[in-house]
């Protein structure tokens, strides 16, 4: 195991210098610069004003100089300093930005997972029933609404006409001088709508997926067994099929970590979250190259890792294919 | 130019909720109220589509910075309701005979939130600030032409100018920076871009990235303290949620749509709880020839087109009539508009007729005019996400068409826009606008000297009597004098139409109730923003 690890550890280098190589460069493709919002279209900007940034900036560099000294920094884990007005270090600005979006997305996957596994499996063991085709029915129309038009009219549902839930921000004006009880209470009023819009999407991928699983386990030769031997139904389903049906889950949690740091931009827009996806795209908007190089990174690496993760995970917990590796290795 | 908070659990929605039904009963007995003294107390909430990028003002040079800015700084100079210019940190100030010397005596009771004295040393270093090479401002130009500057005294401040420049007093409106705090630091880096320390009414507060900024009044402030206590800016990116914000009542100010002034906010509840103003905003949009095309090289097709358009059908049509038909790059109701300039009222058959004149002819039949075997026909170019523009191109499309001019429109994203279009000159016609102030120098826009790729006069206008004209502007004082050759710098663009001037339109703010004191002026009504109010009886925050 530790050979193999150390292996898939190795290549992740080369395949990480060539997404940063590829990324940097499209970036700088795009038209337009990042000196361009203050000198662009204004009356008072001179003409040196924009050398002076570019100079300032590095941009008067050779594109593969401007990569060497920004790999260099990498190297370091420093991430640099934001083309944007306030200069900050990016690391600083994607810091202050993670909680929340991690928060989100945490509890947007848990919510997904708690409703879409059991959807799922009902479905699957009373397929084509009723409750099957209303709950895909249902599920699809999730899927297929546009998030930002439900954001909307939710928000005008709930926050306008009823009053019952806050409609935008992460917390309250007068959050300070809350009780503890009401802080929290503040905290989750605010998380409601944004977790519930972001999650609509996922129930459908996920509960198909499910069911599909689930429906693919119940035709296999030991449920069959399990049967025959006479164990009650629930126990067939609950205990030897569900088991082996969420194995597939690994992968697609695995390959959901680097989700965790990226955000919507049309949700955080609309619900006023400062999240990585609102950062990600007013980056890309002024062209902030530093801060979306940070990002790239970050979310390239979480990938990588995110699969090698999910890999070692379906190892550990499927007997088949920790068996089958040790069988090729020693062949 | 474009420009808060939230509710709680259920049972503190509640507990709002009754307190919001509480101004009711208060608007029973008109008038009294309206006779009391102003009172402290209370929090103004507005939202911000973007966050802060920098509140050190030479860093920064986006809406956000600078509305916060200007109530956390002070300029030795400032415009009031009618767009005067009046004494702020300088008491007075002198303008020399020969216009070539300024001099600001400076108020003796500023001092800095820090409590600092200021003095005319800061003055000094913020010029300092504004021209050093290795500050990267938007704003160094009007301090480059100042030659040298005097400090006789703490609170004398004397700038000296090699020739007159009129624009010079506005440049001295400028927020000036804290000396003691950013001399001999690293000014790219200071903590004072994310925590200011200024001599305005409002003292910084709180900064939470991407969520809010909080502003406290300051009860030291040499004009007497504010009236309304804290100032908060909730970012709020997307104008939707602001609006369903306002409608709560968490907002307290916001710029509406044309859409939502006249027809979403004209509810009782709405009216119950918020004034609603309008007046003319500064800035006009324009539709610009590059004057470097042959086809636009005859002044008589310009003018053609300008009787094609129909302004006040672009007026109706995009901004549902809250707006006025611009004639020229300055606004109606300001000192310096000249209004007998040559109009271009609806006229498609004097349109056709100018045409006919310039030698556009349908000979072929196809509907559109042809000259030597070329079609009348062209592309209006504008940026992506600006749908009152996109609106506009389409109206005029249609009506060019009619009198047989064939014309195509490109929207563009904005960087590609100003990179492979407008900067090197790569266009046909575009819309666009200018927002402006009111200082009325045009120089960078029309002057024959800016037309080089990247300069803002992108249209390719030259025009002698123009250059002169402009350079006089810059170099007098009196405004009388100025005013006539603006005046006639108005008349040659109207007659020569390198742009066809559509329209200014109307800003439309809604302002809760709760506050007075709002007086709206040519300058719209945030000039007099440390004099709003909120009586006792109507506080909604009380801490």
């Amino acid at each position: 195991m530790l050979p193999y690890l150390a292996r898939r550890l190795l290549l992740l280098i080369p395949l990480l210098l060539g997404i940063t190589l590829i990324s940097f460069v499209v970036i700088h493709l795009a038209p337009g610069e990042p000196t361009d919002l203050q000198t662009q279209m204004n009356p008072q900007a001179s003409a040196e004003l924009q050398e002076r940034l570019r100079r300032q900036y590095g941009l008067d560099q050779p594109l593969h100089i401007q990569y060497g000294q920004w790999l260099g920094r990498l190297a370091v884990l420093d991430f640099g300093e934001s083309f944007a007005g306030d200069r900050r270090p990016v690391l600083d600005k994607i810091l202050e930005r993670l909680p929340v979006t991690i928060l989100i997305n945490l509890l947007s996957i848990v919510f997904i997972l708690a409703v879409s596994v059991p959807l799922g499996i009902v479905s699957a063991v009373r397929r084509n029933s009723l409750f099957d085709r209303t709950t895909t029915v249902l599920v699809f129309t999730g899927f297929a609404m546009p998030s930002f038009w439900l954001a909307l009219l939710l928000m005008d549902w709930f926050g306008v006409r009823l009053g019952l839930l806050p409609i935008s921000g992460l917390k309250s004006l007068g959050y300070e001088y809350f009780s503890f009880s009401g802080q929290i209470l503040d905290r989750i009023s605010h998380l409601i709508l944004p977790v519930f819009v972001s999650a609509i999407g996922g129930l459908a991928g996920f509960s198909r997926y499910m069911r599909s699983n689930m429906l693919e386990v119940v035709r296999q030769d030991y449920i069959l067994t399990a049967r025959a031997k006479g164990l009650s139904e629930h126990t067939v389903i609950y205990k030897h099929a569900l088991r082996n049906a969420l194995l597939p889950v690994i992968t697609i949690l695995g390959l959901s970590v680097p989700g965790l740091i990226g955000g919507s931009v049309i949700f955080e827009t609309i619900f006023a979250i400062p999240g990585m996806g609102k950062l990600f795209f007013d980056g890309v908007m002024m062209r902030d190259y530093p801060l979306i190089m940070g990002i790239l990174v970050m979310g390239a690496v979480l990938t990588l890792l995110g699969n090698l993760l999910a890999d070692i995970c379906y190892a550990l917990a499927d007997p088949r294919i920790r068996h089958g590796r040790q069988v090729a290795g020693k062949g | 130019m474009s420009h808060a908070f939230s509710r709680l659990g259920l049972a503190a929605a509640l507990l709002l909720f009754l307190f919001a039904c509480e101004p009711r009963s208060e608007e029973s007995l008109p008038g009294m109220s309206e006779a009391m003294a102003p009172e402290y107390g209370d929090t103004f909430i507005e939202a911000s589509i973007g966050d802060a990028s920098n509140l050190l003002p030479v860093l920064s040079s986006d809406s956000a910075s600078s509305a916060i800015n200007s109530l956390v700084y002070n300029g030795l100079l400032r415009y009031n309701g009618q767009l005067e210019l009046e004494g702020e940190l300088a008491e007075r100030w002198e303008v020399s005979e020969d216009n070539r010397t300024l001099t600001f005596y400076l108020r003796r009771d500023v001092r800095w939130h820090d409590g600092t004295p200021f003095t005319a040393d800061d003055v000094k270093y913020t010029y300092e600030l504004y021209i050093d090479p290795e500050i990267p401002t938007a704003y160094a130009e009007s301090f480059s032409q100042v030659t040298r500057v005097e400090t006789p005294d703490p609170y004398t401040f004397i700038a000296h100018y090699d020739t007159p420049y009129a624009p010079a007093l506005l440049s001295w409106a400028t927020a000036i920076h804290p000396r003691h705090l950013l001399a001999g630091t690293d000014v790219l880096r200071s903590p004072l871009s994310r925590s200011p320390v200024g001599t305005g009414p409002y003292r910084f507060g709180e900064w939470v990235s991407g969520e809010k900024i909080v502003l406290e009044a300051n009860t030291d402030y040499f004009a007497g303290p504010p009236y309304i206590r804290r100032v908060v800016y909730r970012i709020i990116p997307d104008v939707s949620t602001q609006f369903l914000e306002l409608q709560t009542g968490s907002l307290d100010f916001m710029g509406l749509t044309p859409l939502q002034f006249d027809r979403q906010t004209d509810t009782l509840a709405f009216r119950r709880n918020y004034n609603k103003y309008q007046y003319l905003s500064f800035g006009y949009t324009y539709l610009g020839y590059n004057l470097r095309r042959p086809l636009f090289a005859d002044k008589r097709v310009r003018q053609a087109l300008a009787y094609a358009i129909d302004e006040q059908e672009l007026i109706d049509g995009v901004l549902l009539g809250y707006g006025d038909v611009a004639t020229g790059p300055y606004k109606p109701d300001t000192w310096v508009y000249n209004p007998d300039v040559r109009r271009y009222h609806y006229n498609p058959e004097k349109a056709r007729q100018l045409l006919a004149e310039a030698g556009w002819q349908d000979t072929s039949g196809d509907g559109i005019l042809n000259k030597d075997g070329q079609r009348l026909a062209f592309t209006i170019v504008t940026n992506q996400g600006n749908d009152l523009r996109i609106k506009t191109g389409e109206i005029i499309q249609r009506r060019f068409r009619e009198i047989g001019v064939d014309v195509r429109l490109r929207v563009i994203e904005w960087a590609t826009f100003l990179k492979d279009f407008i900067n090197p000159g790569n266009f046909d016609a575009t819309i666009l606008g200018w927002s402006g102030g009111p200082e009325p120098d045009q120089y960078n826009i029309w002057h024959s000297s800016k037309t080089a790729p990247g300069q803002l006069n992108f249209i390719g206008f030259e025009h002698s009597e123009v250059d002169e004209l402009l350079e006089r502007g810059r170099r007098v004082f009196d405004q009388h004098q100025r005013k006539q050759y603006y005046d006639r710098f108005q008349e040659i663009l109207a007659e020569e139409q390198p742009y066809t001037f559509l329209y200014v339109s109307e800003a439309l703010p809604a302002v809760s109730r709760r506050f007075r004191g709002v007086e709206p002026a040519p300058a719209g009504i945030r000039y007099n923003f440390q004099h709003w109010y909120v009586p006792t009886a109507e506080q909604k925050y009380t801490r």
